[in-house]
């Protein structure tokens, strides 16, 4: 009699982790979708700010055509990439990132243009949307960072490959100056 | 939590008490106790956030009046994964302070004092908001609003103990003195003991809570902005500042970023503040060597205080992976900052802006009655 109340007992306690880990795994990736969104609701908006900028800078700046025509080319890149997946989206940005910071160094040279209450209003909307775009990709990964240490690690990584969980996929940046300190951490 | 625990075992053990030395019963101390923790409980649950910025004289903004002011929330928002924007409020105070309120998420506010806005850069308005986002994120609001109410609750119930103690207890002792007398006496002065060392147990145990959520707000905020130096250069700012907060509340200190009711030359380990003294706040954020996560913030404290030890739970920890920094971001002319910022309060009070065309700003009150406004530079005479 023992013996089979302890075997309902494991099985029960089975049932009970299997569906804990479940729905453990079922809100990270819930977490990472949403995370994912919001990166996207961040592109698109800076896709929307871009004409307004470049046509501000056009004003003052005529000559600088080059680095104009650079920042639209690489925002239509980056606005057709849209919904082409984590790893074409994420490379078509970071392209228009770096076209964007060298409008930006151009920019300081023309005083005039830096004193126009347009242009700040406009400066101070596309820093704060850079920052955003930058902390809901830090969200994102680290959100995809223990979704997939979830599905890779003993025991969880039974359920996720039972129930058919797919590791995440990072937003990687391309900009040089993002990649060079490399850091670890042994706490 | 285990300090939480240990403090709402004082209250029980004083309405222990209360009960035996005055109602005959420990049962009825111990109601009356909990009775009136729980009134004070539910008070500051529903109402607390309200009464906290209507006390504080807090406006609300909108977008509109600050963009930049409202960019950085919602950047902190993001980048702490709150899901929900929490309300902005400004106070209008030279003094520069900023707090949190909100039992939840769902309903959260932050404050800024008009003073902040004015003298900090970008970087270091992100820094103090994404300390106060932290606050929000770990629930802390809620945390300090029960372990306030719990130690409002001990210091009212032992201040009426020794008052019926003193006016009614020897009505109290005769009533029941055809038990065992010895025992009563024996009663009443571990009761009276409690009574006196009672308040000073919860503040203490308070004080210590509120010290380990500053840290991890702190450690919070440089993780979430990647960029420790923007809050460690604030609190710097904040603690050369010599003007204090006008309308700053008790109950609330352990939200701002810090101490309102800070005095100077305070001993750098005082155990009655609410807050660490700011010079180790700033050290420890400063000594990070180069990263942003949970782990270097508890190396860096460790490193601080010789002894080592770890202000970081251990929950936070194990999630910690190694976090990069990011470099400043460029800032706006501090007159631009000063103007932005008063432009705001005259909004707020509602005076109305007229653009002279001579360039003079025209600030009209709210009470002005006549249709045209005659500029004091130039003379011309503008429409209201």
């Amino acid at each position: 009699m023992t013996a089979v109340y302890i075997i309902i007992g494991i099985v029960a306690l089975a049932l009970l982790f299997v569906v804990a880990t479940y729905n453990g795994l079922i809100r990270l990736r819930n977490q990472m979708e949403n995370a994912w969104a919001q990166i996207d609701v961040q592109l698109k908006r800076r896709h929307n700010l871009i004409p307004n900028l470049v046509n501000t800078v056009k004003g003052y700046a005529a000559h600088e055509r080059e680095t104009l025509e650079a920042v639209t080319n690489a925002r239509n890149v980056a606005q057709g990439a849209v919904g082409k997946g984590v790893g074409a989206q994420s490379k078509a940005e970071s392209v228009l990132s770096g076209a964007l910071s060298r409008l930006l160094v151009v920019v300081e040279s023309y005083p005039d243009l830096k004193a126009n209450q347009n242009f700040l209003a406009l400066q101070e909307e596309l820093t704060s949307t850079e920052n955003k775009i930058a902390f809901s990709r830090q969200f994102y990964n680290d959100s995809v960072l223990s979704y997939n240490n979830k599905t890779h690690m003993f025991p969880s990584n039974i359920i996720a490959g039972m129930t058919g969980f797919k590791e995440g996929e990072f937003f990687e940046t391309e900009t040089p100056a993002e990649r060079e300190v490399p850091q670890v951490s042994f706490g | 939590m285990v300090l939480v625990a240990a403090m709402a075992g004082v209250l029980l053990l004083i309405g222990y008490f209360l009960g035996l030395a005055f109602f005959g019963s420990a049962m009825g101390g111990l109601v009356v106790a909990l009775l009136v923790w729980g009134i004070m409980t539910a008070v500051a649950f529903f109402q607390g956030d309200n009464i906290f910025l209507a006390m504080s004289k807090a406006k609300k903004i909108e977008r509109d009046d600050h963009p930049r002011l409202y960019n950085i929330v919602e950047e902190m928002k993001i980048a702490s994964g709150l899901e929900y924007m929490p309300a902005i409020y400004i106070i209008d105070d030279p003094a520069m302070n900023a707090f949190a309120t909100g039992r939840d998420p769902k309903r959260a506010s932050v404050a800024v004092t008009s003073g902040l806005l004015q003298k900090l850069n970008r970087d270091e308005l992100q820094g103090v908001i994404g300390h106060e986002l932290a606050h929000i994120k770990n629930r802390d609001v809620l945390l300090m609003t029960l372990c306030g109410v719990l130690l409002g609750t001990i210091v009212m119930i032992s201040w009426y103990m020794m008052h019926m103690l003193f006016w009614g207890g020897m009505f109290g002792g005769r009533r029941s003195s055809g038990g065992g007398g010895g025992g009563h006496v024996i009663v009443l002065v571990i009761g009276l003991a409690l009574m006196i060392l009672a308040p000073i147990f919860a503040r203490l145990i308070y004080f210590a809570v509120s010290r380990k959520r500053e840290y991890l707000a702190d450690a919070s905020s440089a993780q979430y902005t990647r960029y420790p130096e923007g809050l460690a250069s604030a609190l710097e700012k904040l603690a050369s500042s010599k003007i204090q907060l006008q309308s700053a509340n008790q109950a609330l200190a352990p939200m701002y970023i810090t101490n309102p009711f800070r005095k100077k030359g305070r001993a750098a380990s005082d155990l009655s503040s609410t807050h660490p003294p700011i010079s180790e706040r700033v050290r420890i954020l400063r000594s990070m060597g180069g990263g942003a996560s949970f782990a270097d913030y508890d190396n860096a404290y460790a490193k601080i205080h010789k002894g080592g030890g770890s202000v970081m739970p251990a929950s936070a920890l194990a999630g910690a992976s190694a976090v990069g920094l990011r470099s400043a971001e460029p800032e706006p002319g501090k007159m631009e900052r000063v103007r932005e910022t008063s432009d705001l309060m005259w909004r707020m009070n509602n005076y109305k802006t007229i653009n002279c065309d001579c360039g003079t700003k025209l600030k009209v009150p709210p009470k002005f009655q006549k249709a045209n406004v005659k500029c004091p530079h130039c003379g011309r005479i503008n429409p209201l």
